[in-house]
C-alpha cells in the first residue's frame, strides 16, 4: 500500500474511532476471559473444599456448574465480540473504505 | 481408582500428582486387541470418500495459494468447523473421556484449558491475521520487518511445534490402531503416514480441509449419539447421572475392601477438584501454555488465510469455539456415562476390575454399550479418522514453513514462482511424511505425555509473543522480535527437558532431580520472551530499527481496516 494512502486512512477520523474501539474492546474481553479462567484455576488450586461443596439436595456440588459456566462463559464473550464487529466494526470499515477509496 | 493397570494413560497421569499436569491428553502404551473387521471396513469407506474428494480437490490445486489456503475460498462455518476438527483429536476425545470417567471433575479442568485459548484469537488476532496475512503467521510477524531473520525465526518456531505435535500424534495412531483395529503399531504408523502425504501433496489445502470437515461433523454426530443416550437413560437430569455415577464409584470402592466412609469420600471424589492441579504456579503455568499456545499453533493459524476476508475470519472463530465448547460438554457426559455403563459391564472389564485395553478406551466401550458393534466400528473409523485430518493440517503448515518462509521469502528473495514454490512444499510434505513415519516408529516405546503440551508451551512462547507484539507494538523492532522469540523458543525447550516429566519420567533420571520444579515452562518462558522483545526493541537504536518502527503506521492501517489485503474481496 502506498504510504500516502495509509496516512490519509491514518488521520481519517472513523479510522481512529474504528482502531480505538477495536483495541480497548479486545483488551478488555481478554482481560475479562483471564479473569474468569483463573479465577477458576486459583479456586482449584487454593479452595478446593468450596468446589467439593454440595447444593441442593443430592450429590450436586459447587464447581460442576462453575466448570460447565466457564465453558458456556468462553462461547458466549466469542459472540458478544463477534456480534459487536459484525456491526459497528464492519460498518466503521466500510464507511473509511468509502471515504478514502473514491 | 488404584488399580490403574500401567496401560492407563492420561489418567493414571492426571490422578498422579506433580508431572501429572503436564500430560498431554497422549494415548501412551496399548494392548493389542482382536482384529475389528467392522470397523476397519467403516474405515476404508471413510478413505475411498476422502480420496474422491482429493481427487476433486486436486483439480483445483493449481498455484501455490491453492496450496496452502485452499484460494481463500472456504466459508466462515466450514473453516470453524474444519479449525474444530483440527483441535478435537482422539487424544482429547479419548484422553479426556477416560480422565473424566477416572476422576470425574478433573477431566473438566483439563478439558477448560484446552477452550478458553480461543476468545483471546478473536479478540486480538483473527481479523489482523487475515488483514495481513497470506500464507503463513511468518506474514504477519514480518510483515514490516527485515524477512530473512524474521521469517527464519518464525519457520524454526513452526517447524519445531508441529514436530512435537506430529509425533504425539503418529505414536497416537500406533497405539490406537493396535487397541481399535487390532493391527500392527507400524502399520498404522505408515497408514496414517501415507494418507496423509496423498491428501496434502494433491489435495492442498483444499482436500485437508474437506477431510477435517467431514471428520469434525462425525465426530460431532457420534459424540452427541453416545452422550444423548447417557442422558436419555437418566431422564436427562443431571442429578440423576452425577447421582448414579457417585453411587456407582462408592460401591467399588466398597468391594475393592475399603471401609464405608472411605468408600462414600472416594465416590464423592469424583464431584470436585482432586489431584489435577498440585501447587498454583504449576497450574497458572500450564493454563498459560493452554490458553496463548492456540493463539500460536501455526495449523491453526494458517487457516486464517483460507477464509475470503476479516469478518469470515471472525465467523470461523466463533464456529470454531462453539463446536469445541460443544463437544467438550459432550465429551464429559459421555466419561460419565462411561462409569454407569462401562464400569459395571464385566464384559469391559478384565479380571482386576480394570479396563480391557487400558482407560483410553471409556468411550470406545461406550460405543458398544449404547450402540452396539456397527456403532463401535463407527467411533473407532472416526477415531482414526481424527488422527489423519489432524496430522494433514500439521504437515501442510510445516511444508508451507519451509516452502513459502524459507525457501520462497529467504532463499529466493520472494521472486520464486509460485509453480517453483509448490514443487518446494510437496518435496517438503514427503520429507515430513517419512521424518513423521520413522520418528512415530522410533517414539513408540517412549512415554510421550510431555509433547503435546510442550508443543503448545512453545506456541506460547516464542510463535504468539511475536505475533503479538508485531500486530500491537509500534516500537518493536526486528532485532527485538527475533531476539525475543528465540529467548521464547530456547527456554520453553530447555525449561520443559529439565521438568519433572521430561528430566524423571521419560529420561529416566531419579525422582527430584529436576531442576525446574514445575509441570509448565510457559510463565517463565512467555515472560522471557515479552521482557527479551521489549528489551532489544527500546535498546535498538540502528537503521532498521527505524525502519521498522516507521513501517507500523501502513500496517496498522492495513490490519485494522483490510485495505490492500490479500485476496480481500471486492477491491
Amino acid at each position: 500500500m502506498e504510504s500516502d494512502l495509509a496516512t490519509r486512512i491514518a488521520a481519517n477520523p472513523k479510522y481512529r474511532e474504528l482502531k480505538s474501539i477495536r483495541t480497548s474492546f479486545g483488551l478488555w474481553l481478554t482481560l475479562a476471559m483471564m479473569v474468569v479462567y483463573y479465577g477458576f484455576i486459583l479456586l482449584v488450586a487454593f479452595n478446593k473444599p468450596l468446589l467439593a461443596s454440595r447444593v441442593g439436595e443430592g450429590v450436586m456440588t459447587l464447581g460442576m456448574p462453575l466448570g460447565l459456566g466457564v465453558i458456556v462463559f468462553t462461547v458466549v464473550i466469542t459472540a458478544v465480540y463477534v456480534r459487536r464487529a459484525n456491526s459497528t466494526f464492519d460498518r466503521l470499515s466500510e464507511e473509511i473504505n468509502q471515504a478514502v477509496l473514491k | 481408582m488404584k488399580t490403574t493397570t500401567k496401560f492407563a494413560l492420561p489418567l493414571a497421569a492426571l490422578v498422579g500428582a506433580g508431572a501429572a499436569i503436564a500430560a498431554g491428553g497422549d494415548l501412551g502404551q496399548a494392548v493389542k486387541q482382536a482384529t475389528n473387521w467392522t470397523a476397519i471396513s467403516m474405515f476404508a469407506i471413510f478413505v475411498v470418500f476422502t480420496l474422491f474428494i482429493t481427487k476433486w480437490a486436486a483439480a483445483k490445486t493449481k498455484s501455490a495459494a491453492d496450496f496452502y489456503t485452499a484460494g481463500g475460498g472456504i466459508t466462515g462455518f466450514q473453516n470453524g468447523l474444519a479449525i474444530a476438527g483440527d483441535y478435537m483429536s482422539a487424544a482429547s476425545f479419548l484422553g479426556i473421556s477416560a480422565a473424566v470417567m477416572a476422576s470425574g471433575f478433573d477431566g473438566l479442568i483439563y478439558s477448560i484449558g484446552f477452550l478458553v485459548g480461543w476468545p483471546v484469537v478473536t479478540f486480538l488476532l483473527a481479523e489482523r491475521l487475515r488483514n495481513l496475512g497470506k500464507f503463513t503467521f511468518a506474514d504477519v510477524a514480518a510483515f514490516r520487518f527485515n524477512q530473512t531473520p524474521v521469517r527464519v525465526f518464525a519457520a524454526s518456531g513452526t517447524l519445531v511445534v508441529v514436530a512435537f505435535y506430529l509425533i504425539a500424534q503418529m505414536v497416537g495412531a500406533g497405539q490406537l490402531i493396535k487397541l481399535l483395529f487390532g493391527l500392527e503399531y507400524w502399520m498404522a504408523v505408515v497408514i496414517v503416514g501415507g494418507l496423509m502425504m496423498v491428501y496434502v501433496l494433491f489435495g492442498g489445502m483444499t482436500a485437508t480441509t474437506w477431510v477435517q470437515i467431514i471428520k469434525a461433523i462425525m465426530l460431532l454426530f457420534g459424540a452427541t449419539f453416545m452422550a444423548g443416550a447417557v442422558l436419555w437413560h437418566f431422564g436427562f437430569s443431571p442429578e440423576a447421572m452425577f447421582a448414579g455415577a457417585v453411587k456407582i464409584k462408592t460401591d467399588l470402592a466398597l468391594s475393592s475392601g475399603k471401609t464405608a466412609e472411605e468408600a462414600s469420600k472416594l465416590g464423592n471424589a469424583i464431584m470436585g477438584p482432586g489431584g489435577f492441579v498440585k501447587d498454583p504456579i504449576s497450574a497458572i503455568s500450564f493454563g498459560m501454555a493452554l490458553m496463548f499456545g492456540t493463539a500460536g499453533l501455526p495449523h491453526i493459524l494458517m487457516r486464517f488465510f483460507t477464509v475470503p476476508n476479516a469478518k469470515e475470519a471472525r465467523k470461523s472463530v466463533m464456529w470454531a469455539t462453539t463446536w469445541i465448547g460443544y463437544f467438550y460438554i459432550l465429551t464429559f457426559i459421555i466419561g460419565f456415562g462411561a462409569i454407569t455403563f462401562v464400569l459395571t459391564n464385566p464384559s469391559f472389564l478384565d479380571a482386576k476390575g480394570a479396563l480391557l485395553g487400558g482407560n483410553n478406551m471409556a468411550a470406545i466401550h461406550l460405543a458398544n454399550a449404547v450402540g452396539g458393534n456397527v456403532f463401535l466400528g463407527f467411533i473407532s473409523a472416526v477415531a482414526f479418522a481424527t488422527i489423519l485430518a489432524v496430522v494433514a493440517g500439521l504437515t501442510l503448515s510445516g511444508a508451507s514453513a519451509v516452502s513459502h518462509d524459507l525457501y520462497a521469502t529467504v532463499i529466493k528473495n520472494g521472486k520464486a514462482d509460485s509453480a517453483a514454490e509448490l514443487r518446494v512444499s510437496r518435496i517438503t510434505t514427503v520429507c515430513l511424511g517419512v521424518v513423521a513415519v520413522v520418528l512415530g516408529i522410533a517414539f513408540e516405546k517412549q512415554n510421550i505425555a510431555f509433547m503435546v503440551s510442550l508443543a503448545f508451551a512453545i506456541a506460547a512462547s516464542a510463535n504468539f509473543p511475536v505475533l503479538l507484539m508485531s500486530v500491537l507494538w509500534k516500537g518493536c523492532t526486528t532485532r527485538g522480535a527475533v531476539i525475543g522469540g528465540f529467548l521464547g523458543l530456547a527456554s520453553s525447550v530447555a525449561l520443559t527437558v529439565v521438568s519433572p516429566a521430561v528430566w524423571e519420567v521419560t529420561l529416566g533420571n531419579p525422582k527430584g532431580s529436576a531442576l525446574f520444579p514445575y509441570a509448565s515452562p510457559a510463565l517463565f518462558s512467555m515472560t522471557l520472551a515479552f521482557v527479551g522483545i521489549w528489551l532489544f526493541s527500546v535498546l535498538d537504536s540502528s537503521k532498521r530499527g527505524a525502519q521498522d518502527r516507521a513501517g507500523f503506521l501502513a500496517q496498522q492501517v492495513r490490519s485494522e481496516t483490510g485495505i490492500g489485503a490479500s485476496g480481500a474481496s471486492g477491491h
